[in-house]
């Protein structure tokens, strides 16, 4: 045998790596395959808790209040849709939010997220304004309490202020269908 | 009754690879060549026997039998021809099952035209080849059975998702797994000389145009994968690094490097444990590609329906692959015998740098990819996206990019480097013109001015490396073009593949720097203007497709007052499903794409309607297409078709001996 093949353990030990690092990857698949499990959930620590307290100003210029935690205490059940005017996604699911506020039976609040106030002001004056009350969030601050990754995402709030539901990204017209508008409605009785 | 006789085809064929996996391989090592002369005729049986297995699925997806469960899901009858045949593969079952046809085409080419290689190395490499078919076929009859029957059939079925009724993602999964499954003939080349303990460069002439074919069906499906996305999604990019285009693009990557580190061994007989061991991550990232989305591991925006209970088999599948065929890497690949010395400076020393990078780039994106399954291992949620690779990959691409002009000039052994940039003036006077071009033309940063300087700079140079081949300019055209006639093909191809790599860069870095968006409510009679161009809405007309209903906007296109074309853009709701997809409506100069999306409608009259400037983006797809090319006439190559001269008298290797005894 050549002596390149024989002895010297280091060697040895590195062709061993490529193995070793697939068993460790390996380890990695089967704890990702446990039962129950799914990548698409991004759960949210708040579901059921009461919303976190702020006072968020209004958005000059629209004519419609600033929003703050206890609006969500009255007694209605609320829609929260952090949104900007920046989010291409917004622009996709804002129709289905024009529509919804239309047909009421929920209070609709937006949030607008690390957003300049007059590009929000120039896009709902563009697009419309679903929202009854609006508060702007331009820090992102309020955002980071309520743990939301990205815009859009929406709430659903009942009417002792807790968070019943999240939507992830935009509402798409099954999700309207199939999920946002049932809950309102179960949660409305 | 059709049905039934696929099944039992797929059963007779698990059945006829348990006998090529086991019989061949045990002739091989006790040197009986009627086992060994087994393995041929086993080949060609399996494909018989799977090809009537996929014929006995298509033929109920086309005769649209919705007693089988799977045509049930995934058909109906209302569908056009096209997706019926397609529909075949455009589901979880069908899927595997071409896969595993496309296996059985490889083993039985390897059967049919590998005449030339000795004995064992055949019987081995159609062994292992076997092992791999034992693993799909198994899984595809106890896991995924594509002829399970229903009972009561349903009157129609559930349709084809309407995403993937679409000429491009129809021919997408074939040439996709012809890439993936492709590389597992160097995969199966691998194995056998590890098996045997020895590489050398007959083994990587062999195994060079399974990969070389491999790679350009990869890139073709990749193409034809991001083109799909790019009109279909109506997001107006055509990558978005997610987990279903990484996982394809990393064996791309991967392959791409043993491509270029079997030249090696084939000339210099050096870098041969590498090869060997790339061609197993090669197709180790093939599986891994094919399965990860439908176990349910990632998430991603377009994947198969997926399904944990599979999860199991799979991972155990994965496990004895990958990690068998890495522990007999790691147990004989120390016995392999270095080959060849050569200087810093050579042509070797630039392509073990190319797969440096590739392999770093590869890792990057594989890191990125699986970061955020790790992550959540430890209790948090992350998610990666396009800034992180965008950021990490760029770096990493530069310099693969800057040297990939330089690498071909350089000579075998010991080059000399002041020579060879001499030869690239041309390339670098090209080089700062495209620069400054580009930053005159774009008025804006020198990031991408730089990247179109790149290019530049790769594209001459590769052209001047071919010209200097065939002394152009140097001696009478005459000559030259008798040069050009005797240059082997597979130079041909370089030139052509690297050109076309540098067409592809100018797109990429055209369209991620200089796109023009504009996203807006328009009611009939609106107009907006998006660089240069002025798009009005003229209406929006309901139209009944044959398996849809849609809503089709009409948009005239001006520069200047100028016609340009007439864009129809369409909002579709596939009725079975009530799916709605986007059609979207693009218009090519050649230099850039005008692109225009419709979305719903806002109930008030208007439409949202998306308008992007795409500029250089039919770059990419001539770039992809040149590549593809390249690896075409290189394939056609005459050393490549013909393989290599019969090895007489085997180079003595004292560690095979040894590695044996």
């Amino acid at each position: 045998m050549s002596e390149i093949a024989q002895g010297n353990v280091g060697r040895r030990l590195l062709f061993l790596a490529p193995v070793i690092l697939f068993a460790v990857l390996a380890g990695y698949f089967l704890w990702g395959l446990a039962p129950g499990r799914d990548p698409r959930i991004l759960p949210s620590a708040l579901i059921d808790q009461p919303v976190p307290d702020f006072d968020a100003g209004p958005l000059a210029g629209i004519g419609v209040p600033g929003l703050a935690s206890t609006d969500l205490k009255a007694g209605k059940v609320s829609l929260v849709n952090f949104f900007a005017s920046w989010c291409i996604p917004c622009r996709a699911e804002h129709p289905l939010l024009m529509n919804l506020a239309a047909q009421g039976g929920v209070e609709l609040y937006g949030m607008n997220y690390k957003n300049k106030p007059a590009e929000a002001r120039a896009w709902l004056v563009e697009l419309g304004n679903p929202y009854s009350r609006i508060g702007t969030d331009e820090p992102g601050r309020i955002g980071i309490d309520w743990g939301v990754s990205g815009v859009p995402e929406t709430f659903i709030v009942d009417g002792e202020g807790r968070i019943r539901y999240r939507h992830w990204g935009p509402i798409d017209r099954r999700a309207m269908e199939e999920i946002i508008r049932p809950l309102i409605v179960e949660l409305s009785r | 009754m059709i049905p039934e006789i696929g099944h039992f085809a797929l059963i007779l064929a698990l059945a006829v690879a348990l006998l090529q996996g086991s019989l061949p391989m045990i002739g091989a090592a006790r040197g009986r060549a009627a086992w060994m002369a087994l393995a041929e005729p086993a080949a060609l049986l399996q494909l018989v026997f799977v090809l009537t297995a996929f014929l006995a699925l298509m033929h109920a997806y086309v005769t649209s039998d919705f007693t089988v469960a799977n045509v049930a899901q995934n058909s109906n009858s209302k569908l056009p021809l096209l997706y019926k045949i397609s529909g075949t593969w455009g589901n979880h079952e069908g899927s595997m099952l071409l896969w595993i046809l496309i296996l059985a085409v490889f083993g039985a080419a390897v059967a049919l035209f590998g005449s030339n290689l000795p004995a064992p190395l055949r019987a081995r490499v159609l062994s292992v080849q076997s092992w791999i078919a034992i693993g799909f076929l198994a899984f595809s009859l106890f896991t995924s059975n594509p002829f399970a029957r229903m009972f009561p059939p349903p009157p129609d079925g559930a349709d084809l998702n309407p995403l993937l009724q679409d000429p491009g993602l129809a021919f997408h999964p074939p040439m996709l797994y012809l890439g993936y499954v492709g590389f597992s003939m160097a995969f199966s080349f691998a194995i056998a000389a590890l098996i045997e303990g020895r590489v050398d460069a007959a083994w990587a002439r062999w195994v060079r145009p399974w990969t070389l074919a491999a790679w350009c069906f990869l890139t073709g499906g990749i193409a034809l994968g991001s083109w799909w996305a790019y009109y279909e999604l109506g997001w107006g990019g055509w990558w978005f690094w997610d987990p279903v285009e990484n996982v394809s693009f990393m064996p791309w990557l991967l392959g791409t490097a043993l491509l270029h580190s079997a030249i090696v061994v084939e000339k210099r007989d050096a870098l041969k444990t590498w090869t060997v061991l790339l061609a197993i991550l090669t197709f180790s990232l093939s599986l891994i590609g094919t399965f990860i989305v439908r176990s349910g591991l990632l998430t991603s925006v377009h994947a198969f329906a997926t399904d944990p209970e599979r999860g199991v088999f799979i991972l155990v599948l994965l496990c004895l692959t990958i990690g068998g065929s890495l522990m007999l890497f790691a147990i004989r690949a120390p016995a392999l015998k270095g080959g060849g010395l050569f200087a810093p400076i050579s042509r070797e020393s630039g392509l073990v740098l190319n797969n440096l990078l590739l392999a770093v780039a590869c890792a990057t994106v594989f890191l990125g990819t699986m970061y955020p399954l790790f992550a959540e291992a430890f209790g948090y949620k992350a998610t990666v996206g396009a800034p992180y690779f965008n950021l990490t990959f760029v770096p990493i691409m530069t310099p693969l990019i800057a040297i990939m002009a330089l690498g071909p000039m350089l000579s075998w052994k010991r080059a000399d480097l002041a020579g060879v940039l001499g030869r690239m003036k041309a390339a670098l006077a090209a080089a700062v013109a495209a620069t400054l071009l580009a930053l005159y033309l774009s008025g804006g940063p020198v990031g991408p001015a730089l990247g179109m300087g790149l290019a530049a700079w790769l594209f001459i140079g590769a052209l001047s490396e071919w010209a200097g081949r065939i002394k152009l300019l140097r001696v009478h055209p005459s000559e030259s073009w008798r040069r050009a006639l005797t240059l082997p093909r597979s130079a041909h191809g370089m030139t052509l593949a690297h050109a076309g790599m540098a067409v592809a860069i100018v797109g990429i870095v055209g369209s991620a720097s200089w796109k023009v968006e504009e996203i807006l409510i328009m009611r009939p009679g609106d107009s907006v203007a998006v660089a240069g161009y002025d798009y009005r809405l003229e209406g929006v007309n309901r139209v009944q497709g044959p398996n849809y209903v849609s809503d089709m906007a009409q948009i005239t296109v001006t520069r200047d007052g100028r016609p340009v074309t007439v864009q129809r853009p369409e909002r579709r709701l596939y009725t079975v499903q009530q799916m709605p997809t986007t059609e979207a409506a693009i218009h090519t100069t050649g230099l850039a794409d005008l692109y225009t999306a419709i979305g719903d409608p806002d109930g008030r009259g208007g439409h949202t309607v998306r308008v992007f400037y795409e500029p250089l983006v039919p770059w990419i797809w001539a770039g992809s297409i040149l590549m593809m090319l390249g690896g075409a006439v290189s394939l056609s190559d005459r050393r490549l078709r013909i393989g290599a001269p019969r090895r007489t008298c085997p180079a003595p290797n004292t560690g095979t001996a040894a590695a044996k005894a």
